[in-house]
């Protein structure tokens, strides 16, 4: 929420135009859409971490990953206000 | 098989929860108010205002359903690590949606559109394409919902209580929700639903492998029963890690159903309820904390082998999604197992909805608005979809009852490929207009025809069907020379990819005649000013711009 309220007749419909949506922080999408699918990475029971086979264990680390950069991406190519 | 007389504890916790979300689905349509209901944006779609956590569970609830609970540590239980696919599935979704999604909002919320085919009959002016989008959205849904009924059979099943009515009662309930409280009512379910998902989960995962032992003894007693000769096919039933045949079905597994799970109208119908691109941004990455849960739910299913749990037998034949029930069953106090059943009961009432709301816009927008009556109001348009909601959950109860559960299933699996192929023209239409609508069109026939071919092929040796008995193709059958495994889905959509492409450029090159595009550059990065209030409460009907 912004402090001061806009101007009514810079958004007449109650909406925001920018140009466009593309940063080469997108690039960085691609980490966790490729990962999870390189099976040799992860194909394995060996080594193991706290009981589990490094397929299981590697695989839910995965989720950190995608965490991890979907959140960057959104940091870096949010909209400043 | 388990008597009803002995899960009384059981039966009330499940019943007393299951009450509680019914009267929440009636009182949600007073929640966050709107004016009136009497609009497709209020009914359909919470009044495209709905923010980051509210999204959250919505998008979660509607995502990760009951049927994934049940169906996937059945999975492993049944063949192992292949089933883990559901968490590379899970996980790289979200970065593929995160652009993708967030363009498709844009554009609809500047537009109205209320579903995929909304988008495609704007931006290609196609109303033979946005048919064709509709209808599959509707057929791939179908199942989908019926789906969600086998999730809560499998739970009831357990408890004992057999016949149909209670599963009559509970989905009559669920439609008369959600014909007077539209989108609201599983918005606010899902708070319910997703609090107690964790809760059972997170207990299981601490208490269940502590009562067998250790994780080392989870995954060892499995590694056992897996190796254990199947008595259908003499071939162990599968091992901890994948080999050297089904890698390949691993990875376009994983793929395909992420590529697919977002072109499901209920997703989209989730996404658009959002109110503006950051609370969809935010939730691409906070959602899979629930691909985590996803990932340790599979392993319930290894939990389940070592503990020795057996599927219950009907017909004569055994059911594997009973096994996580039974396995709770066996493992928890009954006041416990009652939660978790809710759980699983509640799981199954989320998605339900939204599928159903989001048939039902489909069939109003884009074969009753385009077809039957052009000029209907929007209050018309919010009265058709209700009734459609009735119907489609109507329909899906219907295949219960009348057809084979097994249909059900098998129709989802042909599903998951069906939906695929409005990949070209939703997904891709969102970044290009250079696909002609008459190659889109002819690529989806042609994607259908290739993926239901394919899976007519496949035989199940396990329970002795000769078509439609899974979703992995060996590449024999094909006349290849290798036993590896590729998932059908993935085959097609290349199939439909390729003919919509070098259609396109034939078509563009003899100067073929092309229909208007309504969108502009601009309406897929517009963003809602903060202030802003809800579209349906301007005034303004959402209507289909380019007619």
């Amino acid at each position: 929420m912004s402090s001061t309220q806009p101007p009514e007749e810079q958004h007449p419909a109650g909406e925001k135009r920018r140009q466009s949506d593309s940063s080469p922080w997108n690039w960085l999408l691609l980490v966790p859409i490729v990962v999870p699918l390189c099976t040799p990475l992860f194909n394995d029971k060996s080594p193991e971490l706290l009981d589990f086979p490094l397929f299981y264990w590697l695989q839910l680390a995965f989720v950190l990953l995608g965490v991890g950069c979907t959140a960057i991406v959104y940091n870096r190519t949010k909209r400043r206000d | 098989m388990p008597h009803a007389s002995d899960h009384v504890v059981e039966l009330v916790v499940f019943t007393l929860l299951f009450a509680l979300v019914s009267v929440m689905g009636f009182a949600a349509a007073r929640w966050r108010r709107a004016e009136s209901l009497d609009h497709l944006d209020e009914w359909g779609l919470g009044g495209r205002n709905f923010g980051t956590w509210i999204t959250w569970f919505l998008l979660g609830g509607d995502l990760y359903t009951a049927y994934t609970f049940v169906a996937v540590p059945a999975l492993v239980f049944a063949s192992g690590a292949i089933g883990f696919y559901a968490v590379p599935y899970t996980i790289l979704i979200y970065p593929l949606a995160f652009l993708v999604m967030t363009r498709l909002w844009s554009v609809s919320y500047q537009h109205g559109y209320v579903t995929p085919a909304d988008f495609v009959r704007g931006r290609f002016g196609s109303p033979t394409l946005a048919l064709l989008v509709a209808i599959t959205g509707i057929v791939a849904t179908m199942p989908y919902i019926a789906l969600q009924l086998i999730g809560i059979q499998a739970v009831l099943k357990v408890m004992g209580v057999t016949g149909h009515l209670p599963l009559i009662i509970a989905f009559a309930i669920l439609a008369v929700y959600t014909y007077s409280s539209g989108l609201r009512a599983p918005a606010l379910i899902a708070f319910v639903k997703d609090t107690l998902i964790y809760l059972v989960i997170i207990v299981a995962v601490i208490v269940i492998p502590y009562k067998l032992g250790g994780w080392n003894h989870v995954f060892g007693g499995a590694e056992q029963a897996l190796a254990q000769p199947n008595p259908k096919t003499g071939q162990p039933k599968g091992s901890l890690t994948l080999n050297a045949n089904n890698q390949l079905q691993y990875i376009t597994l994983a793929l395909g159903s992420a590529l697919a799970l977002f072109l499901y109208p209920h997703s989209l119908t989730s996404v658009l309820a959002a109110k503006n691109r950051d609370t969809i941004k935010k939730n691409m990455s906070a959602l899979p904390a629930y691909s985590f849960l996803l990932g340790l739910i599979a392993l319930l299913g290894y939990m389940a082998l070592t503990a020795g749990i057996k599927p219950l037998v009907s017909d004569g034949k055994a059911d594997t999604n009973t096994i996580v029930p039974s396995l709770f069953d066996a493992m928890f106090p009954d006041w416990f197992a009652g939660v978790a059943y809710a759980a699983i009961g509640i799981g199954a009432l989320v998605p339900a909805s939204i599928m159903s709301i989001a048939a039902a816009n489909l069939f109003t927008r884009n074969i009753y608005k385009e077809y039957l009556k052009r000029d209907a109001t929007p209050a018309q348009e919010a009265t058709t979809s209700k009734l459609a909601s009735l119907v489609v959950k109507l329909g899906a109860v219907a295949v219960i009852l009348f057809l084979d559960p097994q249909f059900a299933i098998d129709l989802q699996l042909i599903g998951g490929v069906l939906i695929l192929q409005t990949l070209p023209s939703v997904a891709l239409g969102v970044y290009t207009r250079w696909l002609h609508p008459w190659a889109l069109s002819a690529g989806l026939v042609a994607g259908l025809a290739v993926g239901i071919g394919m899976l007519y092929q496949i035989p199940n040796p396990n329970n002795g069907k000769e078509h439609f008995g899974g979703s992995a193709y060996k590449l024999s059958l094909a006349g290849l020379d290798t036993e590896k495994q590729i998932y059908v889905g993935f085959v097609a959509v290349l199939a439909n990819l390729l003919v919509a492409v070098l259609l396109t450029a034939i078509l563009r090159q003899t100067g073929a005649p092309d229909t208007p595009d309504a969108t502009q550059v601009g309406d897929y990065t517009i963003d809602r000013a903060p202030d802003a209030p809800p579209p349906a409460a301007t005034g303004t009907p959402a209507t289909l711009s380019g007619d």
